[in-house]
């Protein structure tokens, strides 16, 4: 076992090994218009993402986690993507994202095509969706704590 | 299970003419689940913890019983319910001289640890009420701590928590002046779950009996790995689950001094605990029936009793020595990966090791490993407040069984290798 299987690989890339390793935007901003948290109580991941609006847009999006490389890699590139969109093309994506995760259906532009592989892997969809389904839940100004695993016991 | 552990007999060996120490590639023949290839690598099923794999012989006894066996127990007339009672019952039997109970009246089938531990919060917790106190540890998984919860929701009980070391072990003497005049019941894990730690449960009961209170032992990891004497022990309850054991999941056992289970007000009302049910009263069936309502899991109790037979055949004492030569291996070999911690380091461990790796989330590192093969557990192991304890998110934690081997433990190091270099 010299290296690794071509598969880790392809849950691994490089592109997601950095970004959990240097997460881009992992700040908390002096001012967020809106922010909210998810948490994954069983495996233990929490990110809490913040938002700052300027009209119909989305003119920074920041979080603080602490997680697997998985999430933390969704939480940066997500930051990335997102930051600089109106908020119904924020919204597309995310369920473009959550879509092509959960179901492997259609494509993903750009770096977030780094995190299709998680696809591959059932028990690890849920640490890539769950930044995701905190920032909708920041431009819902929901006041829950959201989380993206089934109900579970533990 | 390292040294000299408390409480446990080497109970007598029906399979000491085979090898010595143990012929484990005889053994795993009669596992063919172990037998297979998990993503391109062979299979390092190092998840004993979390449930065991279960021998042709169980998988057999379960298969001969519903193919030949089965009907409902004790109150057919005809020849099949007779048998299915007499395996039932025969089962009870089995049990009881694996733990060395006094009587089968002290042996409850239950679906597992947790509705044992459940059974006597119910039952046993009607006599407390405010004020009055449960004692646990730190290091208790859930199923220990979440029913006394709920016992001190309803009753107004008070849960105190006798504090660990770095090492993962109980500070005795802080749990000794934690028994105090309200206490009522001491519950504690006879071997952690997440930390591995054995813990000094002759010394626990010994202090809780002097003060005249019960204890209950949760032995869902103690069970399977070295022999359980509950009458050396001396404690008051032994709770321990099937599937730990070889056994099929769904089963489990509350053993219960019958002094005190005679006094134990039924906890689940239904057919087989009853003498006589009328609307004007019903009166309630003798020991241990009064505590098992409904059709019980015969076929479980049929399975369970061939996996004792299959583990005294051989020989508790010999599983033990086995799976303390894998712990002390393991504790070695991953110990001396740079950026590797391990995590409950007790003088006294059953065969299991909690560890953090620098850099790589324990999750990751599950993903890793799986991908080579070995399966191991990642996160809090239902015991957050271990986690909690030790300032972690969660552990991996690679467990043993007596059919593991050193060859699957360096697999287990080499794939960690692996997973350093990825996320170094």
């Amino acid at each position: 076992m010299s290296a690794p299987a071509p598969d880790l690989q392809s849950l691994y890339r490089q592109i997601v090994l950095d970004h959990s390793r240097h997460p881009r935007n992992q700040r908390r901003p002096e001012h967020a218009d809106r922010e909210a948290e998810g948490h994954n109580p069983l495996c233990g991941d929490k990110v809490r993402v913040y938002a700052r609006l300027a009209g119909d847009s989305l003119r920074d999006v920041a979080f603080e986690a602490s997680g697997c490389a998985i999430c933390l890699a969704s939480a940066s590139l997500m930051t990335e993507a997102a930051r600089g969109r109106t908020l119904p093309e924020v919204r597309a994506l995310a369920g473009q994202f959550e879509n092509a995760l959960e179901s492997g259906g259609g494509t993903l532009a750009g770096d977030l095509a780094a995190l299709a592989g998680v696809s591959q892997y059932p028990s690890r969809i849920r640490c890539a969706t769950l930044p995701w389904k905190a920032l909708i839940a920041a431009l819902d100004a929901s006041p829950d704590t959201v989380t993206t695993e089934p109900m579970s016991p533990s | 299970m390292t040294g000299k552990t408390t409480g446990m007999h080497h109970a007598p060996q029906r399979g000491d003419a085979t090898v010595t120490p143990l012929d484990v590639a005889a053994i795993r023949r009669d596992f063919p689940i172990l037998a297979q290839q998990i993503n391109g690598h062979p299979l390092a099923y190092l998840d004993n913890a979390a449930s065991s794999q279960r021998p042709m012989q169980v998988l057999d006894a379960i298969q001969h019983y519903y193919t030949h066996d089965h009907a409902n127990i004790h109150r057919g007339v005809h020849t099949l319910s007779h048998r299915a009672t007499d395996l039932y019952e025969g089962a009870r039997e089995t049990v009881r001289a694996f733990i060395n109970a006094a009587s089968v009246r002290e042996i409850v089938f239950t679906r597992g640890t947790t509705e044992a531990i459940n059974l006597v919060a119910f039952s046993f917790g009607q006599h407390l009420g405010p004020g009055d106190e449960i004692l646990v540890t730190t290091m208790e998984h859930h199923s220990n701590i979440v029913p006394w919860q709920l016992l001190c929701a309803r009753s107004g009980a008070v849960l105190r928590v006798a504090p660990i070391n770095e090492a993962g072990e109980l500070l005795l003497d802080e749990f000794v002046q934690l028994l105090g005049p309200r206490t009522k019941l001491v519950s504690v894990a006879h071997v952690s779950n997440a930390l591995g730690t054995v813990n000094p449960v002759k010394a626990i009961v010994a202090a809780a009996r002097a003060r005249g209170i019960p204890v209950l032992l949760d032995g869902a990891q103690a069970i399977a790995h070295e022999a359980v004497d509950v009458r050396d022990l001396d404690c008051d309850f032994y709770a321990f689950s099937g599937h730990k054991m070889c056994g099929p999941t769904g089963t489990g056992v509350l053993y219960g001094r019958e002094a005190i289970l005679r006094d134990l007000p039924p906890w689940q009302g239904g057919g087989d605990m009853i003498l006589t049910v009328s609307f004007s009263g019903t009166t309630y069936n003798d020991l241990p029936y009064r505590l098992e309502a409904g059709t019980p899991h015969i076929a479980g109790a049929v399975g369970l009793a061939a996996a004792i037979r299959y583990l005294t055949g051989i020989g508790m004492a010999r599983i033990a020595d086995w799976e303390a030569g894998l712990l002390a291996y393991a504790t070695a070999a991953l110990g001396q990966l740079p950026g590797l911690r391990i995590v409950g380091t007790a003088r006294h461990k059953a065969g299991l090791v909690s560890f953090n790796v620098d850099g790589i989330h324990p999750h990751d590192l599950g993903t890793v490993l799986d991908q080579q093969g070995v399966a191991i557990r990642a996160g809090h192991h239902c015991a957050m407040p271990v986690m909690e304890r030790f300032g972690l998110a969660g552990t991996a934690r690679a467990s043993f069984a007596f059919y593991n081997t050193t060859g699957e433990i360096d697999q287990l190091v080499d794939a960690v290798r692996v997973a350093q270099r990825m996320f170094a």
